[in-house]
């Protein structure tokens, strides 16, 4: 599992700008899938059929991270640049960015007057070895993503975009194990949701689900001086109960538990007070639905170093596995 | 002199109240569309049919409103008092004239004379809530009888071209308006294609919000004016877009990212008719496109507008080239465009 995870953390893919992601993607879902589209607005939706007697479960794991676009570039060759989702000015210095057509930059800050300081995001700049605006390879309008290998320490895994490269392997590995389920299974490989779940709500009205589950990182409490959160690396899928765009569906939470106890898979109750999942588009799009989240825990999100925990991976995926071969009784 | 833009920018439409523009567009398209109608919202909603060559079906926007102001209430020495609807920047407003109401009053957004400012207030900004509308009513009887509480107020510049630039009311967004005027008064397209007239884009996209659901279109175009801030600056920094460079098209702004199929074939599109253009700096900023984009099961959507200095202030200004490559290049883009641009290969 461990290629799979570099493979698809390694990869481009900032919001807006999926494409070489869903290719990536595709070749590992579709053997495990009935049907298999590509909507309007870029989301990859593979379906697995059920026997008829269960509800329509729309699964979302978001292929998109964030990253930058050139807002400028001087005449020296230097490049401005606005971000595309949440990136914070402290994650950036001396990191490395890279291009849809290859070319790497390196990120620095106009000079810090007060070390103690950082700079905001439009004192930063990308130098990308051009010279002069005439030889620069990219222009304004042109995307980033972050720079970073993945690495396997014990069962400590950190890559960049673990958030959510890191959902779609388990919406993968999942649909791998599941030998049968009583539901059609929408399992939807979402775009642009760090810039607002924007990809899942267009699926979600295309699909009108029952039930709605989005699997995606979530924060944790576990590092020093961390804001007090009940979620830790190591101690099992979190299952949502709320964060700051969403109330889980209280039937749907009470099934993943129920499911989780009986198969002694560990798990742990996630409250998120900043941030949100593409479930919250599901669960009010059309006429709304029944949704909820499994939640991968994880440090430093929207860092360079994202990490998670291996055995987490895994219960998130038993878990996932264990919820769809089962009626869902909301 | 335009007669086209003058006619579409003197006319007033403030957010929610479009009913003019509307009614001036209707007649202009009328003979040129197979079908219109107003939806409940006030959309003007229009099918050009297309030559049967291509089954696509296509949407081109504009919105019709304008930033303005409303009456809430009334003071007694008989001025008025307002809120802003669509935003304002409060430097933009002392001493401006203004049209109140169906009738349109004449009035001016009062200010206290240079003479009679102490030191301290030459250096602060009045704040909207301590300007009043003075429509010359001895009393707040007289203003009643005159003006409704709800009623709205327009800026007042009569339009004027100056070579190739033209100062004006309201380009933003009856620029955007002008060209699918034109649009639609051309040959019929290969495929159908709808336009909407869109209502309260100012207030918050909420004409658009509503507009795509009935059509579903394949791909859908909107077409604006974005503030060009060009000014000469000492630092090396972009303008984010200027007059008289061309068209600007869009790649992400604050509420979308536009489809990069539909971006890469507009700029194709341009160089392969050296047709000029450049690309509107990303960063903030809002269009109707992220409402289209995200209706339904999502809609492949792209913008282009007219660049115009000074946008949400009483005179704004483009230049005409820019306005017209606009068209040019909306319309080459619809005549080219083919079902493998849009259409995903499953």
């Amino acid at each position: 599992m461990n290629e799979l995870i570099k493979k698809l953390t390694e990869a481009y893919g900032p919001s807006g700008f999926e494409d070489g992601m869903r290719d990536l993607i595709r070749p590992e879902i579709e053997p495990y899938v009935d049907e298999i589209s590509v909507d309007a607005m870029g989301n990859l939706i593979a379906v697995k059929k059920g026997d008829g007697s269960g509800l329509k479960v729309m699964l979302a794991a978001h292929m998109d991270e964030i990253g930058v676009m050139v807002s400028h570039v001087t005449k020296e060759g230097f490049l401005r640049f606005t971000n595309i989702g949440g990136v914070y000015p402290h994650t950036l210095m001396g990191g490395r960015v890279q291009f849809a057509n290859g070319t790497i930059g390196v990120v620095h800050s106009d000079r810090l007057t007060d070390r103690g300081k950082i700079h905001p995001l439009n004192k930063f700049f990308i130098d990308v070895g051009a010279t002069s605006r005439e030889d620069c390879p990219v222009g304004v309008g042109d995307a980033a993503g972050f720079v970073r290998p993945f690495i396997a320490q014990g069962s400590r895994l950190t890559a960049k975009s673990m958030d959510d490269r890191i959902g779609c392997v388990v919406a993968i590995e999942a649909m791998k194990k599941l030998a049968s389920t009583p539901h059609d299974v929408y399992c939807v490989f979402s775009v642009q949701e760090e810039v607002g779940t924007r990809g899942a709500m267009v699926s979600a009205n295309g699909i009108s689900p029952d039930v709605g589950i989005a699997l995606d990182v979530t924060g944790v409490g576990d590092v020093p001086e961390a804001r007090p959160m009940d979620v830790s690396l190591g101690k099992g899928a979190a299952i949502k109960v709320k964060d700051a765009g969403m109330i889980a569906h209280v039937g749907l939470v009470k099934v993943m538990k129920q499911r989780a106890e009986e198969a002694n898979i560990p798990y742990q109750l996630e409250v998120l007070e900043g941030g949100s999942t593409d479930a919250r588009s599901i669960q009010i799009s059309n006429a709304g639905s029944a949704a909820g989240c499994i939640s991968i825990p994880c440090r430093y999100v929207h860092s360079p170093s994202e990490t998670v925990d291996a055995r987490d991976v895994e219960a998130s995926i038993n878990l996932l596995v264990e919820i769809l071969s089962k009626p869902i009784a909301l | 002199m335009n007669e086209l833009l003058k006619n579409l920018t003197e006319a007033v439409g403030v957010s929610g109240d479009e009913k003019e523009v509307r009614l001036l567009i209707r007649d202009l398209i009328a003979k040129h569309v197979d079908e219109w109608h107003v939806d409940t919202m006030g959309n003007l909603i229009a099918l050009k049919k297309g030559t049967g060559a291509s089954d696509l079906c296509v949407l081109v926007d504009a919105h019709m409103d304008e930033v303005g102001l409303m009456v809430v209430d009334y003071d007694s020495n008989g001025t008025l008092k307002f809120e802003g609807v669509g935003g304002f920047d409060n430097r933009a407003l002392l001493g401006k004239p203004v049209q109140v109401g169906p009738k349109k009053l004449a009035g001016v957004i009062g200010a206290r004379p240079i003479h009679l400012l102490k030191a301290s207030q030459r250096n602060s900004v009045v704040k909207m809530d301590a300007m009043r509308i003075d429509i010359g009513a001895k009393d707040k009887d007289a203003a009643k009888s005159k003006v409704k509480v709800g009623d709205r107020a327009a800026f007042v510049t009569e339009y004027e071209e100056i070579g190739p630039t033209a100062i004006g009311k309201a380009f933003d967004n009856r620029a955007g308006c002008a060209a699918l005027v034109e649009l639609l008064q051309a040959e019929p397209y290969p495929f159908d294609l709808y336009a909407t007239f869109t209502v309260q884009e100012e207030v918050g996209l909420r004409g658009a919000e509503v507009v795509a659901y009935g059509i579903k279109p394949d791909a859908a175009f909107i077409l604006e004016s974005t503030p060009a801030y060009d000014m000469p600056t000492k630092d090396d920094v972009s303008p984010n877009v200027a007059l008289g460079k061309g068209p600007s098209i869009y790649v992400m702004d604050r509420g979308t990212i536009q489809d990069p199929r539909l971006v890469s074939f507009i700029t194709k599109t341009a160089v392969a008719h050296n047709i000029p253009f450049q690309i509107r700096q990303p960063g903030g900023g809002g269009t109707n496109t992220s409402a289209i984009q995200r209706t339904g099961s999502g809609i492949p959507a792209a913008t282009i507008a007219v660049p115009g200095r000074y946008a949400h202030t009483p005179a704004m200004m483009i230049n005409l080239d820019d306005y017209a490559n606009v068209v040019k290049l909306a319309e080459t883009v619809l005549r080219n465009l083919t079902p493998d641009t849009v259409k995903r290969n499953a």
